[in-house]
């Protein structure tokens, strides 16, 4: 085998800072025009995107209990047939209608996050046979935040299956499962909120 | 004995070490911001390996030339003229292709292009302060783009950051995404920037330093840096595992 040794270090993460969406989310930062008028992953479904239409919206609170104006927020999912729209996948091909991937700010005046996608499909479990419950993985950054945090939504309706889930099931606290579950409003919305600190904190990842 | 390749694995777990941790109480926003609970560590699947792709098409031919990018026709904005430019590569040395990177900044006088930045710092007509690439076949990018000035801000009573470019970067995996920030070479605001400070090994800040590079200068128009970027490498990719063709 040829051995390919770490040879370097990733580069220190920094904050993304108050203004992250000049880079990120351009026309909320008030340059309208530019890119096109329009930031990358701020749609994630077209006409033809196979799969049950839900959306998600949500805030980010911090330990004050005060939503965050200034962030980020990055969903990365499987298709409706569990697969992903990436060169890594080898399962299958994932559907060419859907990037699976998608990207908004939290609202300048209410600190509200809003997605239109679609619900995955399940996945396997690291590289066993055992199906996750489906989840998208999502991503956040903001000003204080000093290495982006990585979390995971799960849908309230798969009961069995969260139940079964071998994440879910290897948190030692299993009194914060619920952190990780989306609340249902009418039918294929659902409420997300993120706690970065305090009381009902989020469970976040080191992936 | 076999001679398999390693399966296609995870990457390399993440270096806390060098990255600041959540709390960093002189850096004030972070206090009420940091999660107080230790982060759950879990392998990496499928949904961490494999990342979002983005195509050159998504991209306009100006987009890395923060001079040409919101200036009006025959202008351009005020300030030293620099080339930002680099090798995008994972922790093996490999380098990255088909890597989204986005940048943004303040312009020359300190201020953002945002409507919360208030800075008395001036706007200039012909400067948006953000930019974005999708990295060439070794990893290599550039970026054009005027040097911004350092500014003060609300923290303690009299802290100012260094100029610094804010980079987004986007490997092949979810799980390397990463934002940082890029300082340049011999700025005195550096040592003493809280936000700098976060990072707790003072050599791992010599790594978002960029260097004056005299020889890729354009003369008489055009400074350059050079700023190699680094993102967690695999123990092996998918694509070595794969036979030919695939």
């Amino acid at each position: 085998m040829t051995l390919f040794p770490k040879i370097h270090q990733e580069l220190p993460s920094q904050t993304a800072g108050p203004y992250v969406h000049i880079g990120c989310t351009p026309q909320m930062a008030g340059l309208e025009t530019i890119y096109g008028g329009s930031h990358l992953g701020s749609k994630m479904v077209n006409e033809n995107t196979l799969g049950i239409r839900i959306s998600i919206s949500g805030k980010i609170f911090d330990g004050t209990g005060t939503p965050i104006k200034d962030g980020i927020i990055e969903l990365w999912q499987a298709d409706a047939q569990g697969l992903f729209h990436s060169p890594a996948e080898n399962r299958g091909k994932s559907d060419l209608n859907f990037q699976g991937w998608g990207r908004q700010p939290t609202d300048i005046l209410t600190g509200e996050f809003h997605f239109d996608t679609i619900k995955p499909g399940r996945i396997p479990y690291l590289s066993s046979n055992k199906l996750q419950a489906p989840f998208i993985s999502i991503w956040v950054a903001a000003r204080g935040i000093n290495l982006g945090l990585h979390t995971r939504m799960y849908f309230p309706e798969e009961v069995e299956a969260n139940a079964e889930d071998p994440v879910l099931n290897r948190l030692e606290h299993q009194n914060r499962v619920h952190t990780l579950i989306a609340k249902p409003l009418e039918d294929g919305m659902y409420q997300f909120d993120i706690v970065l600190q305090g009381e009902n904190e989020t469970v976040f990842f080191d992936i | 004995m076999t001679n398999k390749p390693p399966s296609s694995g995870g990457f390399f777990p993440r270096n806390f070490q060098i990255h600041p941790p959540a709390y960093t109480p002189d850096y004030k926003s972070s206090v009420a911001r940091s999660p107080k609970l230790a982060l759950v560590s879990i392998g990496n699947g499928i949904s961490e390996i494999a990342g979002p792709v983005f195509g050159h098409e998504e991209l306009g031919p100006t987009d890395n030339d923060l001079i040409q990018n919101y200036s009006a026709k025959g202008q351009s904005p005020i300030g030293e003229r620099i080339i930002v430019y680099g090798r995008l590569m994972d922790e093996r040395g490999k380098g990255i292709e088909g890597a989204l990177i986005e940048i943004w900044q303040a312009n020359s006088a300190g201020r953002y292009r945002h409507t919360k930045d208030k800075y008395i710092g001036p706007l200039d007509p012909n400067f948006g302060g953000c930019g974005r690439t999708i990295t060439g076949e070794d990893g290599q990018y550039e970026f054009r783009t005027i040097k911004p000035g350092p500014y003060p801000w609300p923290n303690g009573i009299n802290d100012w950051r260094p100029s610094h470019i804010h980079f987004s970067l986007f490997g092949p995996g979810f799980s390397q995404r990463l934002i940082t920030q890029m300082y340049f070479e011999g700025d005195p605001l550096i040592k003493i920037c809280p936000i700098v400070n976060t990072i707790p090994d003072k050599e791992a800040i010599g790594l978002l330093i960029a260097r004056l590079d005299m020889a890729n200068t354009i003369p008489m128009d055009t400074l350059a840096y050079e700023f190699n970027l680094v993102l967690r490498g695999c123990r092996s990719t998918m694509f070595e595992n794969r036979p030919e063709g695939n």
